[in-house]
């Protein structure tokens, strides 16, 4: 038996028990997903959008069960920690929620924050319009559809806000060899919100992710993941966003642990006047791999779109990054800036930084850049020449050019949160901190 | 006191030091003025441990210390000072932290107790205030979209605070206009005492007007060909570089035609 077909022997023996069995839209959906997965395989390098970043070494493999992991409650007490405004807490753990170690603080009337698990029971129908279908992506996110039972579901009524961050939290603990989880965010007219994704733990697992986010009229949606799994784990994610009219969604990546993490991250903008933000950093070192792929469709007139990534690559690692911008020919006074610059930290790191623009429209401003170098010898010779020393000027360049992504997060806990995340991973990041 | 003696130094192969011989004492000001091309800028970065151009010949003496056997790191420590002639831009950096690193840096090798923030605050924005930068630059990254001046301005500064023996000044002129020479020039002059020397490299005399130089020296071709008083500078002025280029080559002809 290969691993396709463990994998589908495995979805059809876990099917009865996911939460939302009892749906048939649901069951349905999982079907033709697992059909689907079973069809294609995991990606190889043979598919263009694949090519730096094959998934086949999962048909050799067998998952195992993680054998030792941070323990649930202090990894997130850890986390509250560094943010001392509160917010509202949704915990999971391998893959499943946990209303124990979950705070939700007071929400404003129209807002719900709930379990998908939940969700399936109390708001099956908007669930459904929002869920997403099989056919319409990669196969490892069809295999996160057939798989999928929690994940967190949030609601915006229209004109409401939610003034605190509101902190999904992914724990991969033990006792789960693979976990598939789905959020689904749906914003209606002007509402806002800020959701902040952790993903920490995880041990040797697979974990796939999908992000769905719905962003109506004139609402304002902030993404920001970060992922700080173990450095054995798998992390292979989506993040889908339909913007329409007038409406703003930023998305900040910033992935920094994992052996090979995957980000697939679309948005399209459905309306007039719509606005989006893609700011990512990655950090990679030792024998990691890291891939970003990136779509913004402009596919309406007068959408702004800016997306400003960054990649620190050191050791054996591999940095891939694929920014694609598509202009309908009805997006007209589009204006799209794209920029991804990379540096190399090691003579056989290895960075891929692809900017692709289709341009089908004639009246648009779009540029794009990309880049993959060095430290700058003449901004570490300034700092020599100022008595600091090489290794710490070293440092402290790389730092700074990380720290360019890190500076778009808004929120002040949540920048110095990530600052702290960067600074851990780096060398001499105690001599820097401070930098805070 | 610094002694330069038959300094040899190549880029890539290409020899642009040819034998430069200089003394400097303790308190004194040099001008070092030359054409483009002349070497002018390969001394400031050599003396300052840039790793990029090779000594391939010659001695630099620093009070009893061979300078050049020093990391750049080690100079600045030391109390070496390299006005940068186009000071770099570091996004990322704030001007405040690379500032106090510096500072502490040198305090540290000094053996004097390094700056907390508030004693470090207190004493930048008194200096800050004398060379007439307005405190938003501290919070701003390192010369980040400072005009011409800022950055000169931002090197002053960095002198002032770093309090070095040795300083020397590439081109701090260039891309000044004549207010903004003015207030560097007279950031320079507050620093003049008997324990710091100072090397100040211009392509113009102009400079020199501000900054009352105790001798003057012409380099030419990767050599000192002529050194002299103020008067020189003027001499300079006056008739340009050609007839020094005329004499380097003359010399060079006569020299080559010696059995």
């Amino acid at each position: 038996m290969s691993e396709i077909d463990t994998w589908v022997a495995r979805q059809r023996e876990r099917a009865a028990h996911l939460p939302g069995a009892a749906l048939p839209w649901l069951t349905r959906r999982r079907a033709d997903a697992i059909a689907r997965f079973a069809d294609l395989g995991w990606p190889t390098s043979r598919l263009e959008a694949w090519r730096h970043t094959s998934l086949a070494f999962l048909e050799q493999q067998a998952l195992a069960a993680p054998d030792s992991a941070a323990h649930p409650a202090a990894t997130l007490a850890a986390l509250r920690a560094a943010f001392d405004d509160g917010g509202h807490w949704l915990v999971f753990v391998d893959g499943q929620f946990a209303p124990t170690l979950s705070v939700i603080g007071t929400l404003p009337t129209g807002v719900t924050v709930s379990a998908l698990s939940e969700a399936f029971n109390t708001a099956p129908d908007a669930v459904e319009a929002a869920f997403g279908t099989a056919d319409d992506s990669a196969s490892p996110y069809a295999l996160n559809l057939a798989l999928c039972g929690d994940g967190a579901f949030v609601r915006l009524a229209r004109g409401t806000a939610l003034e605190q961050l509101l902190h999904l939290v992914f724990i991969g603990a033990t006792g789960a060899a693979d976990s598939h989880l789905r959020n689904l965010i749906v914003a209606d007219a002007n509402s806002e919100a800020s959701i902040v994704e952790h993903h920490v733990g995880g041990g040797a697992t697979l974990g796939t992710v999908v992000t769905r986010v719905q962003a109506a009229q004139d609402a304002r949606i902030t993404h920001v993941k970060l992922q700080q799994q173990d450095a054995q784990a798998i992390h292979v994610a989506q993040i889908e966003a339909e913007q329409a009219r007038g409406s703003h969604f930023a998305s900040h990546s910033l992935s920094f642990g994992a052996r090979l993490a995957r980000n697939d991250i679309h948005t399209r903008f459905d309306g007039e006047g719509c606005e989006t933000l893609f700011n990512g950093l990655y950090h990679v070192d030792g024998r990691r791999h890291v891939d970003h792929h990136t779509l913004i469709e402009h596919a309406m007139p007068l959408g702004t779109s800016r997306e400003y990534y960054r990649g620190l690559v050191d050791g054996n690692a591999r940095g891939v990054f694929a920014g694609r911008i598509i202009v309908a020919q009805d997006a007209q006074r589009t204006d799209a800036v794209q920029r991804c610059d990379n540096l190399l930290l090691s003579k056989l790191a290895e960075a891929d930084a692809r900017p692709e623009l289709e341009i089908y429209a004639d009246d648009v401003k779009c540029a794009h850049g990309a880049t993959v170098g060095q430290i700058d010898e003449d901004a570490l010779f300034y700092l020599r020449a100022r008595g600091i020393d090489e290794v710490h000027a070293r440092q402290l360049l790389t730092y700074a050019f990380a720290a360019e992504v890190i500076e778009r997060i808004a929120h002040d806990a949540l920048r110095k949160h990530a600052r702290t995340a960067l600074l851990a991973r780096l060398p001499g990041g105690a001599m820097l901190e401070e930098l805070l | 006191m610094l002694k330069i003696n038959n300094l040899h130094a190549a880029v890539d192969g290409k020899a642009i030091l040819k034998g430069l011989n200089l003394e400097v004492g303790s308190g004194e000001v040099h001008a070092i003025m030359g054409p483009n091309g002349s070497g002018k800028s390969t001394l400031a970065q050599v003396l300052a441990g840039r790793d990029t151009f090779t000594v391939t010949d010659g001695s630099v003496d620093w009070d009893g210390t061979d300078l050049l056997a020093l990391p750049a790191e080690e100079r600045a420590r030391a109390g070496l000072f390299l006005a940068f002639q186009y000071p770099v831009e570091i996004p990322g950096v704030s001007n405040a932290y690379f500032l106090k690193a510096a500072v502490n840096a040198v305090r540290r090798h000094r053996g004097l107790p390094e700056y907390d923030a508030m004693d470090f605050l207190a004493r930048v924005k008194a200096e800050m205030k004398a060379v007439g930068m307005k405190e938003e630059f501290l919070y701003r990254s390192v010369n980040e979209g400072f005009s011409g001046g800022e950055k000169k301005r931002n090197e002053v500064l960095q002198m002032a605070l770093l309090e070095p023996r040795l300083a020397v000044l590439d081109e701090t002129d260039s891309g000044l206009d004549i207010d903004a020479l003015k207030i560097v020039a007279e950031g320079v002059n507050r620093l003049r005492s008997p324990e710091r020397s100072m090397i100040v490299i211009t392509h113009y005399q102009r400079l020199l007007d501000y900054i009352v130089p105790d001798k003057v020296h012409v380099l030419s071709q990767g050599r000192i060909v002529r050194s002299g008083g103020r008067e020189l500078a003027l001499e300079l002025e006056e008739h340009g570089y050609g007839w020094i280029d005329a004499e380097g080559k003359a010399t060079k002809t006569a020299a080559g035609a010696r059995p």
